[in-house]
């Protein structure tokens, strides 16, 4: 006689004040695939924890976000923000899409180099650019976008020592009237430091003034905010033309779009409240429309919008390692992915989908990492079918920021794969050894 | 070890503890090892039952019951006559 | 049975101590004069008091909470529509109104007509844009501050006591600064960032139902001053009154708006005469019976509007009609709270 299938026996309270099971009960769809491919046979191939990167989705979200602004605007120019994910493989497909790079230090300024992104194809961030940075970046013609004084007095120096002509932006800061506003970069619009700069790089001499950047915040629900921004960066770019006399190729908005995730402190789940593609491209084009420009003085409009692109294509699959118990009763579940690999997990609420199939029975679970540290937890309230150990969860929406912010720590960082167009897949890093971690370091003599 | 024999359970798995006034929801194993209970199997029957008709290591089962008669002490629904 | 006949869902069936409008609403539509109606409750929680009153509710169906994300609503309510064949669905709930605008294109692919307001209308009188909102429409509105950390309101130096609300729901009256951050960390983690902070305004408060078809015209306004105010600031009693300025407040903000749907004006009459809104709710509120007993029915007419009937204005009121609520202790077998909470539904009638 053929075995059933096992679920472990449940008892819950009723309790009358939380949902009831069929509240929650859709919520979750197991997900037993991802493009076409088995979680099971990635997990038995490659291990777990496991990083799972969708090409079709990667692509199919560069494509809708240059479809959304430029059906609306003449010229667009997407810029890959490497700090987001900077695996080779990643990168090189937003390339392949016609991004330019976005970078924001000497490092990933080397990265985009070898990734063959022309000089001329990367814009340069940051507060830190050492000398040698801003040197290589000016013989490689790269857009340098200044962030204080002190670079612009440096950028003047390489400049005079190499006898080039750097091509420059300004990174503005402005209130775009949210509740936070971020001044610690660049220039700010309101009180007239930024057009000061302005006048000031002119009367140097030194420079081409090529464009304007801001970037207004992260994880920006509300499109207002970019209208605004947007609006006052195309006033500042006009009055560049008409009192500077330069006119500027291009206005840069940065990134800050949101993904599909929740935020902790939202009472609403991300893939509700979280704006399209086409209302920011919506918001910020009829802003910058507001402002007197000809149809052929409009500059260039440059996007470095990293986390709405990448997020929902990467996903981590993860084990579960142990199912215990609080003092008061509450299910703890243990799996292999921690903090260490999900540093989102510390301001998300990351969904959480079982990779196999379960009954209508859940329970409430606090999810912890495999880390023997207290802060390792990756959801605190989740509702989760019966998980018994060795069963294997999909936690979605990881591709921004966790394979560039990720630890090594306690354990070894897992592998990370692409599942590509055809099905087929692919290793994008490798498992760490022991040997990649003690090789840096030296014998005592 | 017996369920309390005041406890009623449904076919549904809805459980009322009238010493208590608290109700409960099982689900179908839990269901049945309840009913194996009330008929006074022991421990290593139950445990030779499950494992013979699900796809159950003993040790995987004995830990998820042994988490489960803890649920039952907590929750009152047992007695140690 | 009256002729036509409808099905019709509604939320909010929660009469408590501190109610939803489900229950008066389903009273009013019992009511209605123009059609006769088969009743589908949908709870969020099985001890809802309305899923167990079978005098006004034929079935129940549990629903998932507006933060499960509204495709999993679609899920839930398309089953319910297999069964149940709903022709309008009248939500009342602020936290839920998001998602039934949201779904509204598929609903009525389903067959399920609402009368809610568009997405911009029901953003702009959030109590987090009230204050742009009063301005656009020439109201006044109490001072107000949308704050994301105690700190950043303490800078701002205003005086105490200050009201303090949270995004959806809430309000409470603060004095110091230990109560604000204790009373501000509570609202946020229930409904999320930011908490508002509004000038206290003394005076009487008064509350006005509206209704008013989406071309700036006003079908219903029944003005109503609170005699009895609880501790959680809801009337436990109230009278309607015959006030043009109050009526004109109602008047200004549905020709500017062009609002869609029912409403609620929240105002406050301060020592000197103005008169401010505290707030809109975009929705039918929980005295909504007293309008229907003084002559206005605003949940039959929302049902004609949500099935795209021509509806005439009825202005004129009853003055001088009270209401009195009370509670009232049920009694039923706990094997009705037992099918509902395993079933996840509750047939009170056939």
């Amino acid at each position: 006689m053929e075995k059933r299938r096992y679920e472990r026996p449940l008892i819950k309270p009723i309790k009358a004040m939380l949902p009831g099971k069929v509240g929650t009960d859709a919520y979750l769809s197991p997900v037993l695939d991802i493009d076409g491919v088995p979680i099971e046979r990635l997990m038995r191939e490659y291990g777990s924890p496991l990083f799972v990167f969708s090409e079709e989705k990667l692509r199919s979200n560069i494509q809708s976000a240059k479809r959304a602004f430029s059906t609306r605007y003449p010229n667009v120019q997407f810029a890959w923000s490497y700090k987001t994910n900077y695996l080779d493989g990643i990168c090189q497909l937003f390339h392949d899409e016609g991004s330019w790079a976005e970078v924001v230090s000497g490092f990933e300024f080397d990265k985009a180099l070898q990734n063959g992104v022309p000089g001329s194809q990367i814009l340069f961030n940051g507060p830190s650019k050492s000398k040698a940075d801003l040197l290589k970046a000016v013989q490689k013609g790269a857009f340098i976008h200044i962030d204080n004084l002190d670079e612009l007095y440096l950028l003047s120096e390489v400049a005079d020592e190499c006898g080039e002509r750097p091509k420059v932006a300004l990174r503005v800061n402005l209130d775009a009237g949210l509740s936070q506003q971020w001044d610690r970069f660049g220039f700010n619009y309101e009180n007239g430091q930024a057009w000061e700069t302005l006048c000031k790089m002119e009367r140097m001499g030194k420079f081409d003034l090529k464009g304007l950047h801001c970037h207004i915040g992260t994880f920006i629900l509300t499109t207002k905010a970019y209208a605004m921004a947007a609006e006052k960066m195309a006033r500042l770019a006009l009055r560049v033309s008409q009192e500077l006399n330069v006119r500027l190729e291009y206005i840069d908005l940065g990134g800050g779009f949101a993904s599909h995730n929740t935020l902790k402190a939202s009472y609403l789940g991300g893939p509700d409240i979280s704006p399209s593609f086409d209302d920011y491209a919506e918001a910020i084009t009829s802003a910058i429309y507001k402002v007197p420009m000809k149809a052929s003085e409009l500059p260039m409009l440059v996007l470095e919008t990293g986390r709405a692109l990448v997020d929902d294509a990467g996903y981590l699959l993860s084990t579960v390692l142990s199912n215990k118990r609080s003092a008061a009763g509450r299910r703890y579940t243990v799996i292999d992915a921690g903090v260490n690999l999900l540093f989102t997990s510390f301001w998300y609420d990351h969904k959480i989908s079982p990779a196999q199939p379960y009954s209508k029975y859940f329970e409430d679970v606090t999810l912890f990492g495999p880390l023997c540290m207290n802060i390792d937890m990756i959801r605190e309230y989740v509702c989760l079918p019966l998980l018994n150990r060795g069963d294997h969860l999909v936690i979605h929406n990881v591709g921004a920021y966790n394979v560039t912010q990720w630890m090594q720590f306690i354990t070894l960082r897992p592998n990370v794969v692409l599942v590509d167009r055809k099905g087929s897949v692919s290793l994008l890093r490798n498992a760490e050894t022991l040997q990649d971690v003690k090789g840096k370091e030296m014998p005592i003599k | 070890m017996k369920v309390n024999s005041d406890i009623a359970i449904s076919q549904s798995g809805y459980v009322f503890n009238p010493q208590t006034g608290e109700s409960f929801s099982l689900n179908p194993t839990a269901i049945e090892v309840i009913r194996m209970l009330q008929d006074g199997k022991r421990r290593e029957e139950i445990v030779e039952e499950i494992t013979s008709r699900y796809e159950v290591s003993q040790s995987a089962f004995l830990c998820d019951l042994d988490d489960f008669l803890d649920m039952l002490h907590q929750y009152d629904m047992l007695t140690n006559e | 049975m009256s002729e036509p006949f409808y099905t019709i869902a509604v939320t909010g069936l929660n009469a408590v101590d501190n109610p939803g409008p489900g229950v008066p609403v389903v009273r009013s539509l019992r009511e209605a004069q123009s059609f006769g109606c088969r009743i589908v409750g949908l709870c969020y929680e099985m001890l809802e008091p309305g899923a167990y009153m079978k005098d006004l509710v034929d079935v129940c169906y549990q629903v998932p909470y507006p933060s499960a994300g509204t495709d999993v609503l679609l899920v839930r309510l398309k089953e319910i529509q297999e069964k149940e064949r709903v022709d309008v669905i009248i939500p009342n709930f602020d936290a839920e109104l998001f998602s039934y605008i949201k779904l509204k294109p598929d609903l009525l692919r389903m067959g399920i007509h609402l009368f809610l307001p568009s997405y911009e209308q029901f953003e702009a009188r959030q109590k987090y844009n009230l204050a742009d909102l009063g301005a656009s429409c020439g109201l006044k509105v109490p001072r107000s501050f949308n704050c994301t950390s105690p700190e950043e309101f303490f800078k701002e130096k205003w005086d105490f006591p200050v009201v303090l609300k949270g995004k959806f729901y809430e309000a409470y009256v603060v004095r110091d600064k230990e109560q604000f951050s204790s009373i501000f960390s509570r609202l946020v983690s229930s409904w999320g960032l930011p908490a508002i902070v509004q000038e206290y305004v003394e005076g009487t408060e008064f509350n006005l139902i509206g209704c008013c078809d989406g071309e700036g015209r006003l079908l219903a306004a029944v003005p109503m001053r609170k005699q009895y105010i609880t501790d959680k600031g809801k009337a436990w009693a109230g009278v309607t009154i015959k006030d043009a300025t109050i009526v004109g407040l109602a008047e200004k903000f549905v020709a500017a708006g062009r609002w869609r749907g029912a409403f609620e004006m929240e105002i406050i009459k301060a020592r000197n005469g103005d008169m401010y809104i505290l707030e809109i709710n975009p929705r039918i509120p929980a005295w909504v019976y007293l309008s229907t007993a003084a002559g206005v029915n605003i949940p039959e007419m929302m049902v004609h509007c949500s099935l795209g009937q021509s509806v005439e204005p009825c202005l004129d009121y009853k003055v001088g009609k009270m209401f009195i609520r009370y509670s009232w202790d049920m009694v039923v077998d706990q094997t009705e709270f037992a099918e509902f909470s395993v079933a996840g539904e509750k047939h009170n009638r056939e």
